[in-house]
Parts: C-alpha cells; sequence; structure tokens
C-alpha cells in the first residue's frame, strides 16, 4: 500500500494556481525526488503534505497513522532563543534521551547534544534538523531543499547520509532538491514539477525526456541549466506555462 | 498579614512578575514587543468602557486587547504592514480611551492610575485577579509550552508535527490579553510591555535553555518587584516606574557583566 497517495491536487494562493492536477505517489521504501524551477510549486507540494496549505481540489491520503520526519529548508532560531541540541531534539512528544543519541548518531553528527543552536555550523545545523526528523522512526522522510546554504561537497555527503539512513531504517524518502546532479543518482524516482507534472521516471528516463530538456536544458550539468532557465516553454500540452528563474 | 499595603503590593507585584515572564520570552524570541506594546496601549479604551459601562476594569481590558489582536490579525492578513497596523491601531485606541474617559462625568478618576499604576492601592480582591490571572497564564502556557516553541522555531515544523501553528499564535494572544489586564493595577498601560520584555531580555545572557530563560526572566521580575517597592518607599517614588527601573537597571547590569566575560575570553 503507497505511503501517500495524491489525486487530481490543486493548490491556488489567492487568484494564484501554483498547483494543478498533480497524481503522485510514494510507496514504502523508495526515494523520490521533486524537481523544477523556482516558483513551480515544488514546496507548495509538500505543505499540502503536511497540511500546512488546504488544498483547493483534489486529495491527499496518506497511510493512517503514517510516522513523518519532516526537514524543513531552513530554520531560524533567534538569537534571542537559547536552546541546546539535546532540548530541540526533546521538543516532540515522549521523546527519550537514549533515542536522541541514537538519531544524532544515525545523522551523522554525535557527541553534539549539549552545544547550542546558534553554534553550529550550517551542515551540522542540517543534520541536527535531519536526526530530529528522524528521532520517531519515520516512515517517510520530507525533505524540503535540506541542503540550502551547504557547500558543493557539504550537500552531496548530506545526500549520502540520507541514502545510508534509508538503506539502515527503509525509510521512504521525498525530497526536493535544485542540485539536480548530485540528487538524480541518488534517486529511485525523479518527478519533473513545473505547476504540475512535467515527467516523472527513474533518473535516467527522466534525464532524457523532451519535458525535462525543455525545463532544464540538454547539457549533463544539471544544475548550471538550472540557473540559466528564464524562458516559456511548450511541450506538446495545450497549454503555455511561464515561469522565472530565481534571480 | 495581608493587612499591610506593602505586603498586598508585593504579592501583585511577584504575581504579575511570573504571569509576565513565561510570556515575555515569547515576546522576544518571536519579535513581539511592539505587539505587547500595542495591546497594552488599547486596554485604555478598555478602562474606558468598563467605566462607562460599570464593568469590572479586567473584563474590559482583557475583551478589548482580544478585539485588538483580531483586528490586527485580519488587517495585516489584507496586506497592511504590521508595524503600521500596530501603530495605528494602539495609538487611536489610547487616545479613544482617554478621550472617553474625560467624558466619564460624575465619577472621579485618577488617570495617573490607570496610566503608571496603582500598585500601593491593590485590595484583597485585586490581588485574587492578579493570582487568579497570573495563574491561568502560567498554565496555559505551561501546558502548551513544547507545542509553542516548536511553532515559533518553525511553521512548518509545527504543522509537520500535528500541531497548528495558528492555534499556537491565538494562545499566546490570550495570555497577553490576560497578563495586560492584570499588570494594569501594578504598574499602568503605559509600562506593562517593560515588564513583559525587560526581564526576559535580561535573562537571556544567563540561559542555556527556554526553560531556563523563562524562570530566570521570573527571578528577575520578582527582585525588580520587591526591590523597586522598597526604592520607591523610602524615596518617595512612583511605584509602578520604580520597579520598571530596577528591571532595567538589572538589565544593564547583566549586559555588562556578560559583555566583560566575553571579552575576557
Amino acid at each position: 500500500m503507497s505511503l501517500i497517495t495524491i489525486e487530481n491536487l490543486s493548490v491556488r494562493y489567492g487568484a494564484n494556481t501554483v498547483l494543478h492536477h498533480v497524481d503522485l505517489t510514494v510507496e514504502p521504501g523508495e526515494i523520490v525526488t521533486i524537481v523544477g524551477p523556482n516558483g513551480s510549486g515544488k514546496t507548495s507540494l509538500l505543505r499540502a503534505i503536511i497540511g500546512a496549505t488546504e488544498p483547493a481540489a483534489g486529495r491527499i491520503r496518506l497511510n493512517p497513522g503514517i510516522r513523518i520526519g519532516y526537514v524543513p529548508q531552513r530554520l531560524h532560531v533567534d538569537p534571542t532563543l537559547p536552546i541546546t541540541v539535546e532540548r530541540f531534539m526533546c521538543l516532540a512528544d515522549r521523546v527519550r534521551r537514549h533515542d536522541c543519541v541514537a538519531a544524532l548518531d544515525a545523522a551523522g553528527v554525535p557527541n553534539l547534544l549539549k552545544r547550542q543552536m546558534s553554534q553550529l555550523s550550517s551542515g551540522q545545523f542540517q543534520r541536527v534538523l535531519l536526526a530530529r526528523a528522524l528521532i520517531n522512526r519515520p516512515e517517510i522522510l520530507l525533505l524540503d531543499e535540506a541542503t540550502q546554504g551547504l557547500d558543493q561537497p557539504g550537500s552531496a555527503a548530506f545526500y549520502r547520509q540520507i541514502e545510508t539512513v534509508r538503506a539502515e531504517t527503509g525509510c521512504a524518502v521525498l525530497m526536493i532538491s535544485h542540485e539536480l546532479h548530485v540528487v538524480m543518482s541518488a534517486s529511485d524516482r525523479v518527478v519533473c514539477l513545473n505547476g504540475h507534472v512535467c515527467c516523472e521516471g527513474t533518473p535516467a528516463v527522466v534525464a532524457s525526456a523532451p519535458e525535462y530538456r525543455a525545463l532544464f536544458g540538454t547539457g549533463t550539468g544539471g544544475a548550471l541549466a538550472l540557473y540559466r532557465h528564464d524562458h516559456d516553454h511548450d511541450h506538446g500540452h495545450d497549454r503555455m506555462h511561464v515561469h522565472e528563474a530565481a534571480e | 498579614m495581608l493587612d499591610d499595603f506593602m505586603v498586598r503590593a508585593t504579592l501583585a507585584g511577584i504575581g504579575v512578575a511570573c504571569a509576565a515572564a513565561p510570556l515575555g520570552c515569547f515576546v522576544v524570541w518571536r519579535r513581539m514587543a511592539y505587539f505587547g506594546d500595542a495591546t497594552a496601549h488599547a486596554a485604555m479604551l478598555g478602562v474606558a468602557l468598563s467605566l462607562a459601562m460599570q464593568m469590572s476594569i479586567f473584563v474590559g481590558t482583557v475583551m478589548v486587547a482580544l478585539a485588538m489582536a483580531v483586528t490586527v490579525n485580519l488587517l495585516t492578513r489584507r496586506g497592511y504592514a504590521m508595524d503600521t497596523v500596530l501603530g495605528v491601531l494602539a495609538h487611536s485606541a489610547l487616545a479613544f480611551g482617554l478621550v472617553g474617559v474625560s467624558f466619564l462625568s460624575g465619577i472621579r478618576i485618577d488617570l495617573m492610575a490607570y496610566l503608571f499604576g496603582d500598585i500601593l492601592a491593590v485590595s484583597r480582591g485585586d490581588l485574587l485577579v492578579i493570582w487568579g490571572g497570573a495563574a491561568l497564564v502560567v498554565t496555559l502556557i505551561a501546558s502548551r509550552w513544547s507545542a509553542l516553541l516548536t511553532a515559533t522555531l518553525n511553521e512548518e515544523l509545527a504543522y509537520a508535527s500535528g500541531l497548528d501553528p495558528r492555534r499556537e499564535q491565538l494562545i499566546l494572544t490570550l495570555s497577553m490579553a490576560v497578563t495586560v489586564a492584570v499588570a494594569i493595577k501594578v504598574v499602568g498601560v503605559l509600562l506593562i510591555a517593560a515588564m513583559l520584555i525587560i526581564p526576559a531580555a535580561a535573562a537571556r545572557s544567563l540561559a542555556r535553555t527556554p526553560e531556563a530563560m523563562a524562570m530566570i526572566a521570573a527571578a528577575i521580575g520578582g527582585v525588580s518587584a520587591v526591590a523597586g517597592l522598597r526604592a520607591a518607599y523610602v524615596l518617595d517614588a512612583p511605584a509602578g516606574p520604580s520597579i520598571v527601573c530596577v528591571a532595567a537597571v538589572l538589565f544593564a547590569a547583566l549586559g555588562l557583566v556578560n559583555w566583560r566575560s566575553r571579552r575576557g575570553t
């Protein structure tokens, strides 16, 4: 049985439709990566899954009682808020210290329990967020561009850690990423999103799909193509997509 | 023991400090300082309404503070900037309150008592309201502590944990309204925000966890109340402002110690 089943999902902010007619399922244990230009609705899709945004149409079915581990895009700890890693990890109910230690180990940052969150490097910080997501032994991990602010070796190491976590715990992973070249190889399935699902399949299939190339260019340096991407495109559908790349 | 006005005043001050400390921490963490100030100013309108309709000041101020919070939410969702909305509403409510009070003929009203508090005139009944309100606020915040912290750290993280950040916001708004209402008698509408922010800000450098910060803030608030009252008695100074002055001095002293110890290492 699928962990998450999304049928015909549409999300609107005021008059602006950011997602329309999206279908997506995530099976136990698979790593699914969502790629797409800025403004393509990637974050809106994750927000709809965790219940932060009401769908305008369609439905999202989560497996009853599913345990979700969520890693936000970035988390700002205000300098006025003193909080140790241990306290941050224990924010959820019924967390035991033993589980905190195990989760930090699994995320690759042991021995940080007593440190202040504000004193962590960005790499350590993202791994603590990962550890917090792992603490209730999730069946699925949701990651929203979790490597923002990390340099390239840092984010590559972070994604290797995700693969390790999946191998050890068997949890499914649904993640958003800009870093196509890094995440493509680690994914079982890639979903190319641009307001709707343009194409999906194994990384090899998606990388050679005309829809994907229309969005990200044909070069192997996918990330570079992404930032250059600022044209409208049409790939055989009867609607045009207008979107802008980030500056 | 409660026959002594100084004892009643001290207990009132400590009660307000206990409610203001945990709420004040969230005000500081969530950068809601101006919101606290605005709610307190709006309470003046509540005072005017209560006197005009001859109902309890506590009920009137809680109602106006809540109405103010709801209006702020509605207007910011319509695209007005938060600080503009607060500036407009807070000062209009204060102005309407002051004008309204001036129209109330028949009753002689000591306006200064509401602007700067009248802690030395706290009655046994007031004490009951203050401690009841403080207990309500502390219970409310303590029972939702982890949820409030999670929502303060990150909205999406809260949703993913099955919490609704809007409900946590509502709890803080409600606590704010009650705290303002009980603090009017002690420090007055103009200085309530000081009791929220100064002890919490002073506690920051001493704390390593959010819980410790709230406890230390309560202690600093309590010490300020006791020492401020004593200073007011000795120097024959106004009591409410004296309490805030002591808190400010503690803030400066702790800041200086922290700064020196950082430079030393």
